[in-house]
């Protein structure tokens, strides 16, 4: 297994990281975007925030690994049992790779045993294992549209379904569905859009300091990945306490009705498809205020994550220059003042 | 890398050869080389000498460009799952390369999610693949040599691949490979892990990088490895600023997208010599500042841009638009029968594909059971209601080709309102996920703006910065509109053709201010178009409607409308109609 570069030591696109440890302090924010310029590191952020994630609790000898203090969201197996055994698990990031084909994804009878011992056993797939935690799919614009299909079928409901060689299961399937991508090598299609609570625009850093920065670290992980992880253990621990903390709090962190108000106003302004938007934007703004230890959300909170939240949301005139985030910023400025 | 007169073949040819040695010694950071130009003895002797400077007993494997993905990530091996009675699992391309090389050949035929499948092993030292019921990671770390030997502008090397690969070697024209030898890489090898970077070398190299206008990150690393490299080959321990020189001139010079802003290169200076002895700098760098540094090797950088770069900026720009995304797409889309969307049951026979993966799996509850209807048979016993096929999803899509009169008559009228129109329209493609490409034609000539592509961003960008005025070359424009709808139905797609014009052609074929041989020649290609059975439709942007462009329209038996009867949103939902009715009457 090849080490995975320390997230904290990741020079720039501040943007990117802050929403990525969001969904980590609230999972209900319905995942992230990352889209933009090759070699910005966008997949190199998701891949080392599964060290930052701190452990969850799971039922033991669960495929789907359930939580056993939430009986509504568990597997029939599971929903059974009237005693848990427990255990402590990372909580799972499952990489999506391009190439992947249904059966793996949604899960499939097991061919080996079937084979050679003649048993109908189901053998979870991909779906199965990133529940309850992230499922990321590096160049999700590429992505095949049957697996595409299925991907919005079951971010959807929550649920994977299978129904096919003989094999008739159902299980939970609840994930953080992250995606990075390229814009030039193919649009996403609008409903997949849709799915993801965040998104960042990833540019290439413009000034000499960060561009040294981010060499410079990259060589010095390449040499000697040990000791860089070493070198980082420290911010990396801090930066996992940090997320422990903000989870604890989250319910805590008050959203006063004027903040909504503003959040209902902003999306008005904006003409945004749907609730969805105004929805992931409140839940956003109040993990972030929690992640910086507000005792409530504040208008602050709201400004900041409005581009996040609602860039991808805004209906595309095809020939408007104008980029979404300066659309964003103006009606921020129409709607709080400056 | 675009066509315009770049670095004289004896200079390339001492790069290359010096390239292929630093790739042998770090092949793995420093990704691969793109080597660009018809294959020939030259190109085979820089690939045979990689080889052989390569420790003795590394893989170099071959990768054809038309490689399907089970066979690029591995999958599960049939004979053998067969014979064994239980799934065995068959290594693919990539994971047979680990601690190799591979070689990929007509790389400019490489589609893009084969290229992401290549370039997500790169970046990750491993392959995982998750297919056919096995779910594995396995170690590929391997340099990569992509041949790419396209011909047109828009044929090249996906860029996802490009970007990963740290030399772009031009072998066009070069007569041979200058010899150098270098003895035991093992040696370099180890020399080079103990080799260190002065920080102001790093941070010259990022400042050179940003000056050429390069807007990838990997660049700037691929420096300081070759840079490194380089210094373990002089056999010094620490980077020098010569050794920087050298790198920024292998790695960042073909990726330079314009010239640094300091000052304008001297057009008459002498290429410098190579390799050019370095005597020793170590002491040299202790005084030197960043800034004097990144002028050193901007200086070193200078001559092997490509002459005239500035003044072909936005050609350059718009070849590498070209090179993003689409690409040569409609080209080889003609050998793929669409993309897969999953299995079904039905008769391997027709011409269908059988799955076999699919098959076994509907076959094996069965076992049991039929092992005890024939005790006899020995093996796996597949029926025919097992067989499972694959399913393809046509891409029969319609590319709309948009040709835009950009003349000084049209744009005077009523290009404001055309552009409205190509507006909406794209807004619909981008909702069917259909294909559009634009040309321009004004002045002398027709240019295709933006080549068939599915990216908005790139439509909305080109269409945005399209200038007007000149003369009405509408013959040329018609016979390059037929180009591009040829390309688009050999691919297997179908072309729709708009044309905006007010239909009053003024420039001949040849280039010449002719009216009559104009529209003698507009008429002509127009007729072409009819005979290829081309559907079409003209557009006629004129202030009151005009005969020129209804005879047009009849001449190449297009739908005809007159844009002062029609608004933006009438244009667009005939557009949008002929596009959904779709396909060609030939």
């Amino acid at each position: 297994m090849t080490a995975r570069y320390p997230f904290s030591a990741i020079a720039g696109q501040d943007e990117l990281k802050q929403a990525l440890l969001l969904t980590a302090v609230d999972p209900l924010i319905g995942g992230l975007l990352a889209f933009g310029d090759r070699g910005t590191g966008k997949s190199t952020a998701v891949r080392a925030l599964a060290a930052l994630l701190p452990k969850m609790r799971a039922t033991t000898g669960c495929a789907y690994h359930c939580d056993p203090d939430s009986p509504d969201a568990q597997c029939a197996a599971c929903r059974k049992q009237a005693q848990h055994k427990v255990r402590s698990i990372p909580i799972p990031v499952v990489d999506l790779p391009l190439g992947a084909t249904e059966d793996r994804v949604i899960g499939a009878l097991d061919l080996e045993r079937a084979l050679t011992k003649g048993e109908k056993a189901f053998e979870p797939g991909l779906l199965a294992q990133a529940n309850r935690g992230y499922l990321y799919v590096d160049e999700v614009n590429l992505l095949e549209d049957h697996i595409v299909d299925l991907l919005l079928d079951v971010a959807a409901s929550g649920e994977n379904v299978v129904e096919r060689e003989g094999l008739s299961i159902r299980h939970p399937a609840r994930f953080v569905l992250v995606g990075s991508g390229n814009p030039e090598e193919g649009e996403l299609r609008p409903q997949l859009l849709d799915r993801f609570g965040l998104s960042v625009e990833v540019r290439t850093p413009g000034d000499v300091t960060t561009w040294v920065d981010i060499v410079k670290r990259r060589e010095s992980f390449e040499r000697d990945p040990t000791a860089f992880l070493a070198q980082w253990q420290k911010a990396e621990d801090k930066t996992r306490r940090r997320i422990t903390a903000a989870r604890k709090r989250l319910n805590d962190v008050a959203v006063p009705d004027d903040v909504l108000e503003r959040a209902a106003g902003l999306c008005i302004h904006l003409k945004t498809d749907g609730l969805r938007g105004q929805l992931t934007l409140m839940r956003a703004a109040r993990a972030l205020a929690a992640f910086e230890g507000a005792k409530e959300t504040g208008i602050v909170h709201l400004r900041r994550m409005a581009a996040p939240a609602l860039r991808h949301r805004l209906r595309r005139n095809p020939l408007d220059e104008t980029g979404s985030a300066t659309r964003i910023d103006r009606a921020l400025a129409e709607v709080f003042g400056p | 890398m675009t066509s315009l007169p770049g670095p004289p073949p004896d200079l390339r040819s001492a790069d290359a050869a010096l390239a292929a040695l630093l790739l042998a010694i770090d092949p793995i950071g420093l990704g691969g080389a793109v080597l660009r130009g018809a294959g020939g003895p030259v190109r085979d002797a820089w690939i045979s000498r990689f080889r052989d400077l390569l420790p003795a007993g590394s893989h170099v494997g071959k990768l054809p460009a038309y490689v399907a993905a089970d066979r690029l990530l591995g999958g599960l091996d049939v004979p053998a799952t067969l014979s064994a009675g239980r799934p065995m699992f068959e290594k693919g391309i990539l994971a047979t390369a680990d601690d190799g090389a591979l070689i990929l050949s007509s790389a400019e035929r490489l589609e893009t999610d084969k290229a992401a499948l290549i370039a997500a092993a790169m970046d990750s030292g491993e392959v995982a693949v998750q297919r056919d019921g096995i779910s594995s990671r396995l170690p590929a770390r391997f340099a990569l040599i992509a041949c790419d030997e396209g011909q047109a502008e828009d044929e090249a090397v996906p860029p996802a691949l490009a970007e990963r690969l740290a030399f772009h070697l031009d072998f066009s024209d070069m007569m041979s490979l200058e010899g150098s030898d270098a003895g035991g890489i093992d040696t370099l090898r180890k020399r080079m892990a103990f080799t260190t970077v002065p920080a102001e070398i790093s941070e010259a190299l990022c400042t050179s990088a940003i000056a050429l206008g390069i807007g990838s990150l990997r660049a700037g690393l691929f420096a300081l490895k070759a840079a490194r490299a380089l210094a373990a080959l002089r056999g010094h321990n620490i980077v020098t600023a010569e050794d920087a020189a050298v790198a920024a001139r292998l790695v960042l010079a073909p990726r330079a997208v314009r010239f640094p802003a300091a000052d304008q290169p001297d057009e008459a200076a002498e290429p410098q010599e190579p390799d050019a002895p370095a005597p020793d700098q170590d002491a040299q760098n202790d005084n030197s500042s960043p800034g004097e540094m990144t002028e050193l090797i901007l200086e070193a950088v200078r001559p092997v841009l490509p002459k005239g770069l500035l003044e072909a900026l936005d050609m350059a720009v718009l070849a590498q638009s070209a090179k993003s995304g689409g690409g040569a797409l409609s080209a080889k889309a003609g050998t793929r029968r669409g993309r897969p969307a999953g299995t079904r049951k039905g008769d391997p026979r027709n011409g269908a594909r059988l799955n076999l993966i699919e098959t076994l799996r509907t076959a094996a509850p069965w076992q049991r059971l039929r092992l005890k209807l024939a005790p006899g048979r020995t093996g796996i016993q597949v029926r025919r209601e097992d067989f499972r096929i694959n399913r393809y999803k046509q891409r029969n899509e319609t590319t709309a080709v948009f040709v835009v009169d950009a003349s000084g008559s049209a744009a005077l009228q009523r290009m404001a309102e055309a552009k409205g129109a190509v507006e909406l329209i794209l807004a619909d493609c981008y909702v069917r996920r259909d294909r559009i490409a634009l040309i321009s034609f004004r002045g002398r000539n027709a240019e295709v703006l933006l080549p068939p592509t599915r990216s908005l961003q790139r439509a909305r960008r080109s269409l945005a910065d399209l200038p007007g005025g000149g003369g009405t070359p509408l013959g040329a424009a018609i016979d390059q509109a037929a180009l591009i709808a040829d390309q688009v139905r050999r691919g297997g797609g179908k072309p729709l053709l708009v044309f905006l014009t007010d239909g009053r052609g003024n420039i001949a074929r040849d280039g010449t201010a002719d009216r009559a041989a104009a529209l003698r020649d507009a008429a002509e290609a127009a007729r072409a178009l009819r005979v290829q059975g081309f559907r079409a439709m003209v557009i006629d942007i004129s202030a009151t409607p005009s005969d020129a462009a209804r005879q047009l329209a009849g001449n190449m038996a297009a739908t005809y409308l007159p844009l002062p009867h029609a608004d933006a949103s009438r244009i667009s939902r005939s557009v949008s109609t002929a596009m959904k009715a779709g396909g060609t009457s030939a």
